[in-house]
């Protein structure tokens, strides 16, 4: 009796870990995705840029929450110059943007690999650990949780309750007619897609102190921010939260029964019965459920 | 294929076997139907099988690589250039067949066992490809899930066979090896017992460009025929080609299976060319390659993925010998320059001003 409380937390944390990295993974994919219909292929190099940019600004001597801040607006401008020389040009080519976006991802890997080597120092994780039982796990990690719930009310705020929101949607829904009623459709594309950097950007800076820090890290979230997205569907908060809750479950109980790399391969099994099922993803059920009622 | 389908190609001109010929290989869909192209194309097939008899072993067997990244760069070419399905994950159907081309080899001896082997591979890719395919386009969803699920399913095989490094994972006497990889992979033998030709070298060489020219012809009937015409009118507007009565699904689940098949084929000739297969044919480096070459040769035709994965694997080649750890940047810079500058390939745009390029070489009728 005595080690079941400690395995109901072990599970307990595994899944907010999970779920945490899944939101986090995929919160800047998918709204670039959700708004714009672009996939950014070049997601995980972003995240390398915030992680690189906190790294490089900690290793400097200056504070960790400063560093982090460094690392986010840098791939926020770092974005945004991407945006304005690269992706304008593709509006409409989706699949010519995914393969422009490829190309982008090659040169960054490769291009911070000649500048900075093949590592950077390693920040080492803050805030130690929580104990209980026979086991421990890392405070910050699970603190990542909250800050994923955090960053979802944040967004949930944006697109509910400032103009900007409303035009976001509005350019989601019919992009012809917002037009036509004065949004001005090319700059809400150039902020959503600064902003989806902006989070990648603060994925990378969030997880600098946890991870190994080589140029092509941003590959280790890749298979996670592409499966949230898939099965979240095109709504971008419905869809990361629920895709980060069954998904982060199935990862965190299959991880805890037989390793890692089960919970990988369930959650991509999950993903293929899920589109099977729901070509919508989420956004789709939530659709259908909200359609009946 | 139910119905007619109904094209600019005069098919009433066909009298005598070689019109015969000619009319199933020509169409809309393929570059160069014309006289010179067809001289042009036997020139290139004669250069190809007399290059082994200029140059040493060495030269002729690295040329036969090159050739045999082609068979992954059709693949990708059918399913996306005609198709309009982008899969991500070709690597995947090409690593799985080379990785089953070693265990049956190893396991099974002799010339018998290549040969099973080659069915077997290239049967489980083929298959592998099927039930994709099914949960995809029986699901209904749409292009950029399908570059994700097929690009994250690579992904996994890599962290898959990465792992494998135990003596666990064995299947009879062949290692799986982790990522240290698969090694003493047997050359590929065709034959019984005393009478088999171990395929290697030279002869490897020139098994290549024999499967290669047929599967170029090959493919080259099946794009001009009604399939084709299928083919291109998915990838052209899909809604509209189901309401004419076409069963899309399906047709794309078949030539998902088929380009599967050929990628396999690859992952085949591969293995056995380098006796050698490891976890990074799945990895984010090789995985992009094809499209790579598909999209800068030009997508929407054969001879485009052709000559754009041998230009593209040869200049790559060259870049890591010259440009050592720049090679990757400038291929991503290629790539970038040709999506935003010659979005069709660089293969049609020669194709299209290759008469005014005739012009204007000395001897040509300059104006």
């Amino acid at each position: 009796m005595a080690s079941v409380l400690p395995q109901a937390l072990n599970l307990l944390f595994q899944f907010l870990d999970s779920f945490a990295f899944l939101v986090l993974s995929a919160i800047g994919l998918a709204i670039i995705f959700g708004m714009m219909g672009v996939i950014n292929l070049a997601h995980g190099e972003f995240i390398t840029v915030g992680a690189y940019g906190t790294a490089l600004s900690f290793n400097a001597g200056i504070p960790l929450p400063l560093s982090m801040l460094f690392g986010v607006v840098l791939t926020t401008v770092f974005g945004v110059i991407v945006e304005l020389t690269i992706i304008r040009r593709l509006y409409g080519r989706l699949l010519d943007s995914m393969v422009a976006t490829w190309g982008i991802s090659l040169i960054m890997i490769q291009g911070l690999r000649v500048v900075f080597g093949s590592s950077l120092d390693s920040i080492g994780t803050p805030l130690g650990t929580i104990r209980y039982g026979g086991f421990s796990y890392s405070t910050y990690r699970v603190s990542l949780a909250a800050a994923s719930v955090a960053l979802l009310g944040v967004l949930y705020w944006l697109f509910t309750s400032t103009q900007f929101g409303t035009r976001a949607r509005a350019t989601i829904q019919d992009e012809e007619m917002s037009r036509a009623l004065g949004v001005d459709t090319n700059r809400m594309y150039l902020f959503t897609f600064g902003i989806g950097s902006a989070l990648a950007g603060l994925t990378g800076a969030l997880y600098a102190p946890t991870i190994t820090l080589v140029p092509g890290l941003g590959s280790s979230f890749l298979v996670e921010a592409f499966v949230a997205v898939v099965v979240g569907g095109a709504s971008v908060l419905v869809g990361t939260v629920g895709a980060g809750a069954l998904l982060g479950g199935v990862n965190a109980l299959f991880s805890n029964l037989f390793g890692t790399f089960f919970g990988q391969i369930a959650m991509l099994l999950t993903t293929i019965l899920v589109i099977r099922i729901l070509p919508q993803g989420i956004t789709g059920l939530v659709d259908r459920i909200g359609g009946e009622a | 294929m139910a119905g007619e389908t109904t094209t600019g190609v005069d098919r009433s001109t066909a009298d005598g076997r070689l019109a015969g010929v000619r009319d199933a290989l020509e169409g809309p869909n393929t570059l160069g139907n014309s006289r010179a192209f067809w001289a042009g194309f036997v020139a290139i097939v004669a250069a190809l099988l007399a290059y082994p008899m200029m140059r040493s072993t060495y030269y002729v067997s690295n040329t036969a690589f090159l050739l045999t990244s082609a068979f992954l760069g059709l693949s990708l070419c059918l399913i996306w250039g005609y198709a309009g399905i982008f899969s991500f994950g070709q690597v995947a159907f090409y690593g799985i067949a080379g990785y089953a081309f070693g265990v049956v080899g190893i396991n099974v001896a002799g010339p018998l066992g290549t040969m099973l082997g080659l069915v077997i591979s290239v049967a489980l890719a083929a298959a592998f490809a099927f039930v994709l395919g099914y949960f995809m386009f029986y699901g209904g969803i749409s292009d950029v899930y399908v570059a994700i699920i097929t690009l994250a399913v690579a992904l996994v095989l890599n962290t898959f066979f990465g792992q494998t490094s135990g003596d666990e994972w064995s299947i009879g006497d062949a290692p799986l090896g982790g990522f240290n990889g698969m090694t003493d992979i047997p050359n590929l033998a065709i034959g019984v017992g005393d009478a088999a030709v171990v395929v290697e070298d030279v002869a490897f060489y020139y098994f290549i460009v024999l499967t290669l020219l047929v599967t170029y012809l090959g493919l080259r009937v099946l794009v001009n025929s009604d399939i084709g015409y299928v083919l291109v009118a998915i990838r052209e507007n899909e809604a509209r080609t189901e309401l004419l009565g076409y069963d899309t699904k399906r047709v794309k689940l078949g030539v998902f299976t088929l380009g599967g098949a050929l990628a396999g084929f690859g992952g085949v000739v591969y293995a056995s060319w380098g006796n050698y297969i490891d976890p990074t044919v799945f990895g984010l480096t090789f995985a992009p390659l094809p499209i790579i070459w598909v999209a800068t040769g030009g997508r929407k035709w054969l001879s485009g993925a052709i000559i754009g994965t041998f230009v593209i694997t040869y200049v790559s080649q060259q870049l890591s010998v010259l440009g050592g750890q720049f090679s990757m940047i400038i291929l991503g810079s290629i790539l970038l320059i040709v999506i935003l500058v010659l979005p069709e390939g660089f293969v049609p745009q020669i194709h299209a001003r290759l008469p005014w390029l005739l012009d204007r070489l000395p001897g040509g009728e300059s104006r």
